[in-house]
């Protein structure tokens, strides 16, 4: 069954808060892996899939699905939560999150048979290049879906984004999306000092997208700017979602040095209750 | 008895390539060529003046190219991107391993002005390392025709009989075309193509015609050496090779690529495991080119008929 469109904004608030728990469990029980940017962008995943896409969990290779390329592969526990509370696969099998034997590797690897993964990426600056084939395959044989494409703002900093970028515009490919997790910081620190992204929106605008900005923690500043960026049907949009690193944990948001490290079990235990107050 | 070779006139390898892709894309409309720009120079033009609705130009951007290859496999298209070699192999060689081998994407790699070939261009344009750079990737298939008539049929077999990723190699220059049209040619295994008992030359790509030389000119001394065509690089016929070594005794392999990590390497993995005999490599010296004519540069660095039975008669002078 198609998965059923959500729009009550408490419910999504809800799942959102579910998603967040996972990755922060998960996480702590592989004891390695992402944390800031898996829960940093977890409200873009809950829209992404309950509400804006058309899937099927029942059927994770349905030829008319939307499809979505994650090209940033290190907030892999975010799209494994969400896949789980959709119904891709049992949420239990989060716990086996980065181990031996596995289905939801370090980064995600589609020959591991995960349902619902759309690529096997990790290396930077790979994504937006395969989502422009897809897309451009859909165009070609004149499909209904559309190719969603998560990109990291640290990971604008690799060319061959900027390459994609050219060739989406070239081909006129409406039927690509592209959503930039613009936390602002990366492994170093503030992507600012690391190295200058901005004016990110002219850039964009440069190249030939439709650009909307937004505040990617925020549901439906999420849901209207996917609107508006797909508004013209021969034009690849992108959406620049400002997001908080470790969004949903008071005492962690915003502090990139959570990038790349998972809780222990007593940070995980601490997070947990910092979620709920949170949701209350 | 065997058989004399006869060049047929001089072709580039890169018009087989072409004509093979031309072929297939007219009987299969899922047949996609990508260009780089150089769509001449690799032999894609002719597909993109005939059949413009399967071309996408992408530009001097050969990183995306390889990423919106493995976008159109993933929906069920054959992509097929040419550039020269040392691009398509190298300055890829991420998006190749990450978004085309690890997602283990049937897309078609051609490398161009493969070898020495390029000639006056020099070493930038070179590539003489793209074989052990393809070789080492889970996945991955490695064909290196050896005429222009092969590299027709080996394309048209890499489009629509390889499974996953391949990499067919190719050269610029005008070389002896000698194999038949009607050849068996099947990838992952080998040809013998003549038979000797002395010594076994196990060559590929251009460096074949010269190990059918050499074996000619080594029959006038007495000196019975077999003439295999390793034009599949991955998965190498382990047998033949076995065979070659249990029957000969001694081989010698000859591409035009280092002698590190190409052909050479992959015939003595397999010989060092199974059945250790003498080897030589005759390929480049673990250094870059330089400019001249290709054939200038073939003599310069031993990748000959001559170079070829130096190195059969240096092991067979240390017996
Ligand atoms: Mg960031």
């Amino acid at each position: 069954m198609i998965q059923p469109r959500v729009h009550d904004p408490d419910l999504l608030q809800e799942i959102s808060t579910d998603i967040r728990r996972s990755v922060i469990t998960s996480l702590s029980l592989a004891g390695s892996g992402h944390l800031g940017g898996s829960l940093g962008i977890a409200d873009i995943f809950t829209c992404l899939y309950f509400s804006v896409m058309n899937h099927d969990p029942a059927d994770p290779s349905w030829p008319d699905r939307d499809r979505l390329i994650l090209s940033i592969g290190h907030v892999a526990p975010v799209l494994y939560s969400t896949l789980a509370h959709a119904g891709y696969f049992p949420e239990e099998e989060l716990n086996t999150l980065r181990k031996l034997g596995s289905r939801l590797q370090g980064h995600p690897g589609r020959e591991h048979g995960l349902p619902g993964l759309e690529l096997s990426a990790g290396s930077l600056g790979q994504g937006l290049s395969v989502s422009v084939g897809r897309a451009l395959a859909g165009k070609m044989d004149a499909r209904p879906w559309r190719v969603y494409c998560i990109l990291g703002d640290g990971e604008l900093q690799e060319g061959s984004v900027w390459e994609a970028a050219m060739a989406a515009a070239h081909l006129n490919l409406g039927n690509l999306t592209a959503i930039v997790d613009r936390n602002g910081v990366q492994i170093d620190g503030k992507t600012e000092k690391v190295m200058a992204l901005e004016p990110l929106k002219e850039k964009w605008k440069a190249f030939g997208w439709e650009v909307v900005e937004c505040d990617g923690n925020n549901h439906h500043d999420v849901l209207s700017s996917i609107q508006l960026a797909q508004h013209d049907p021969e034009k690849p949009g992108i959406i620049l979602a400002y997001t908080k690193m470790g969004k949903g944990i008071r005492s962690i948001e915003g502090d990139y040095s959570w990038h790349g490290k998972a809780p222990s079990k007593e940070e995980a235990r601490q997070f947990l209750c910092e979620l709920e107050e949170g949701e209350r | 008895m065997s058989i004399q070779y006869v060049n047929l006139g001089d072709k580039p390898t890169r018009t087989g390539f072409g004509e093979g892709l031309l072929a297939s894309g007219f009987r299969h409309p899922e047949v996609i060529a990508l260009g780089a720009d150089i769509t001449t120079s690799v032999g894609v033009n002719l597909f993109a003046e005939q059949l413009p609705g399967q071309f996408i130009s992408l530009g001097i951007a050969e990183q995306n190219c390889v990423g919106v290859a493995a976008g159109l496999a993933l929906e069920g298209k054959i992509p097929v991107f040419a550039t020269y070699g040392v691009f398509a192999a190298l300055r890829t060689t991420d998006q190749i391993r990450v978004s085309v081998c690890y997602n283990n994407l049937h897309v078609v790699i051609g490398g161009a002005h493969a070898g020495l070939s390029v000639g006056p261009d020099g070493a930038t344009h070179q590539a003489l390392e793209d074989l052990a750079i393809m070789r080492v990737l889970p996945n991955m298939t490695v064909l290196s025709p050896c005429d222009a008539t092969q590299t027709k049929i080996a394309t048209i077999q890499a489009i629509h009989h390889v499974q996953g990723p391949v990499y067919i190699r190719f050269g610029r220059a005008a070389m002896p075309d000698f194999t038949s049209k009607h050849q068996t040619f099947e990838v992952g295994k080998a040809q013998l193509l003549h038979p000797g008992n002395d010594c076994a030359i196990i060559a590929t790509g251009h460096l074949v015609w010269e190990a059918l030389q050499a074996a000619y000119l080594l029959k006038d001394e007495g000196i019975h050496a077999r003439v295999i065509n390793m034009h599949t690089i991955k998965p190498v016929d382990r047998e033949m090779i076995i065979r070659a070594a249990r029957e000969t005794g001694i081989i010698v392999t000859a591409e035009e690529h280092q002698v590190t990590g190409g052909l050479g390497s992959a015939v003595a993995e397999v010989v060092a495991c199974e059945y250790p005999v003498p080897l030589k490599f005759v390929g480049m010296p673990d250094r870059f080119g330089e400019s001249g004519e290709p054939r200038e540069l073939m003599e310069k660095y031993g990748l000959t008929h001559r170079g070829i039975i130096q190195a059969v008669k240096s092991i067979l002078s240390g017996i």
